[in-house]
């Protein structure tokens, strides 16, 4: 995978475009716990969509689903406008949904280089170590990342670091949606500002961003749109610009309850939903 | 030259030196710990740096020593495996009975022993991978079954001498590499060394990346040299660098190689470092697992049948005793951590040559196997201990 195939993606076009990845209709239950109730979702190119929710509002449940890790039990998932099923987490990888989950999965011996491309070597009969090297640089200076130098073991790394690598481990073949689970959640007020940059950076880049995240600061410094989750239902689809932190609060902790989108296609881009009267 | 061009080049080559010596030290304590024993047991006993005991130590070195590559191999990964030694017996045992009793050819008797190891080590990792049994355990029953196994092979006679033409035997006793052809081989391998170095200078120029000096290298490639002839002159006096020794060598060469420079050795780093990382990058896990217990069955199997060649006979004791703790030892001795993803395929030469120079020295003092063993065990603790001391040590500044 060279770092030519990760040049920008088309910039974002009009709001009645095909989101890049919706969800129709959702429902997953564990036993009797109903996860999550009917969620609809869209999530559109060059745009960034924070998911928040209280614990157990189902948010990690709908990350594992678009992963891969779990199959929805009902509903519908369309990629770039073709209905598809994400069985495992290699189907999701292959339909260019990237995840990095909140554990990092890195390994800790091994060198930024090497968990860049860790299953995804370039390699004749040996390793091109300089290639791997070379796109490492290039990839993390696009990423504007602040590492100081990629063959120093992960674990010589600070967190806001090793985030960074995730980050851009998951942007190595070049997907159309990155999904970040609570990114920011063990960084100091510099890592997080790192971090948040580099999210920028996903949106200029093209990539459709699902930021899942427990800060209020963090959603409203970064997100187009927050989608808030409640009970395992939709409770709420903002524009980011136009909602206060107190609307987001409320919708959260459910003294507001918000109609969920309509479902009928054709879908058109991100818009506010108005509290029911 | 421009005088500021090489006071920086200078600057470099002394950074360079500084982090190898501080950041990571690598196999230093090991060799430094070395040269405490040898400086020791000569004080003790002059002959124990002859040439003609430093001959003996190196051949005694090579069958334990392939042994512990295998080790090596599954300490990467952070399992172990306790049945090397009555594994490297049954190859000694299928050896003998093939050899003598049933009249097979020698290539015949050495495939059949390496099949039976590779098969022991593919049923080690189908449970592992399967069940999910601790490799501890398996290897733990794989102990006493493939030691029942060896005892079946040799059936009731017990002892089998192997034939002293058997070229296995002069293989691991009597062939020596002429002077010329060994000061070839260091010139080889030193020269291999600097040319891939020079080439990869060369690589990453023209990648537009940092470049460590020159004159590092030269000096690392130039430093082995002058080490390898050195020795090799030394050894000569006597009978010389044994065939045997060298295949040890260059088995550890190409292990070195297959870890640090394909995708299996970066895969074998990643599930020893962690598992889940490496499944989520796309691993196939459950393969990395059953490859190594394979090559590790396999190696003991070489180490098994090196050691029968060298004592020319094969017997109830062929691989058991010691065999198994000292090519456990050697690999953790040497610096590959109980914890997975760190060591090195050299650090089964580093480690078999601390504890044979160990068994050596103590045996020409004429001390007692009783001692011997504590000795060896204390060996063993302290390096365990280091071990862990430089985990922790990691850990706490920040490089765990």
């Amino acid at each position: 995978m060279s770092v030519e195939a990760l040049a920008p993606l088309a910039s974002p076009g009009p709001v009645d475009r095909v989101p890049v990845l919706s969800m129709r209709g959702i429902s997953k239950s564990f036993g009797k716990v109903q996860a999550l109730d009917d969620i609809h979702l869209d999530i559109f190119a060059g745009e960034v969509v924070a998911i928040v929710g209280d614990n157990g509002a189902g948010k990690s449940t709908l990350v594992k689903i678009l992963a891969g890790v779990h199959p929805a039990d009902e509903g519908e998932i369309e990629f770039e406008g073709q209905a598809v099923q994400i069985p495992d987490p290699s189907t999701s990888r292959a339909l260019g949904i990237a995840t990095v989950f909140q554990d990092l999965a890195l390994c800790d011996n091994l060198d930024v280089v090497a968990n860049l491309f860790l299953g995804r070597e370039i390699a004749g009969v040996a390793l091109d170590e300089e290639e791997m090297e070379k796109d490492a640089w290039e990839l993390l200076r696009q990423l504007s990342a602040r590492i100081p130098s990629v063959r120093v073991p992960i674990a010589a790394l600070s967190g806001g670091q090793r985030q960074t690598v995730a980050i851009a481990r998951s942007l190595i073949g070049d997907p159309r949606v990155v999904i970040l689970d609570e990114p920011t959640a063990a960084l100091g007020v510099a890592q997080t500002a790192e971090v948040l940059n580099l999210i920028e950076r996903l949106r200029e880049r093209g990539h459709g961003v699902v930021l899942i995240s427990h800060n209020m600061a963090d959603v409203q410094a970064v997100a187009d749109r927050i989608i808030v989750l409640r009970l395992g239902r939709n409770n709420g689809d903002f524009l980011a610009s136009e909602v206060g932190y107190e609307d987001i609060i409320a919708a959260i902790t459910g003294a507001t309850e918000h109609a969920r989108p309509l479902p009928d296609p054709p879908y058109r881009g991100p818009r506010r939903i108005g509290p029911v009267a | 030259m421009h005088p500021e061009s090489a006071r920086s080049r200078a600057a470099a080559l002394v950074d360079e030196v500084r982090t190898r010596l501080t950041g990571n030290l690598g196999s230093l304590p090991v060799v430094v710990g070395l040269v405490i024993i040898w400086a020791a047991f000569q004080v003790m006993n002059p002959s124990f740096l002859s040439a003609d005991n430093l001959v003996n130590l190196t051949l005694q070195c090579a069958a334990g020593g392939t042994i512990a590559i295998g080790v090596v191999l599954v300490l990467l990964l952070g399992q172990i495996d306790l049945s090397v030694g009555s594994v490297s017996g049954l190859a000694a045992a299928i050896l003998g009975v093939g050899l003598t009793q049933l009249g097979w050819p020698l290539v015949v008797a050495i495939l059949a022993a390496l099949a039976a190891g590779a098969a022991i080590g593919l049923l080690y990792g189908l449970l592992f991978t399967r069940f999910g049994v601790p490799s501890f355990i398996i290897t733990l029953a794989g102990l006493l079954g493939v030691l029942g196994l060896q005892l079946k092979v040799l059936g009731p006679n017990g002892s089998i001498n192997l034939p002293a033409d058997s070229p296995l035997v002069l293989f691991a006793t009597s062939w020596f590499l002429p002077p010329w052809v060994a000061y070839l081989l260091s010139a080889f391998w030193a020269g291999g060394m600097f040319t891939a170095a020079v080439l990869r200078r060369r690589r990453r120029l023209r990648a537009g990346l940092t470049i460590s000096p020159l004159g590092w290298q030269a000096a690392k490639a130039g430093g082995l040299l002058v080490l390898c002839v050195l020795a090799a002159s030394y050894l000569a006096t006597n009978r010389g660098v044994g065939v045997m020794f060298v295949f040890f060598i260059v088995l550890v060469i190409v292990m070195d190689v297959v870890l640090t420079r394909t995708r299996w050795g970066r895969e074998v780093y990643a599930v020893g470092g962690s598992v889940e990382a490496a499944r989520r990058a796309g691993i196939r896990v459950g393969r990395v697992y059953i490859s190594v217990f394979v090559l590790c069955s396999t190696f003991a199997v070489v180490g098994g049948l090196l050691a029968a060649g060298r004592l020319m006979s094969v017997n109830l004791n062929s691989g058991a005793g010691d065999t198994n703790l000292n090519a456990i030892a050697a690999a953790v001795i040497g610096g590959t951590s109980l914890f997975g993803g760190r060591g090195s395929a050299w650090s089964a030469l580093l480690g078999i040559t601390v504890i044979q120079s160990i068994s050596n020295g103590l045996t020409l003092l004429n001390l007692d196997s009783s001692i011997r063993y504590m000795i060896t065990g204390g060996v063993l603790l302290l390096a365990v201990i280091i071990d862990s001391l430089s985990r922790r040590s990691r850990a706490a500044h920040g490089q765990a």
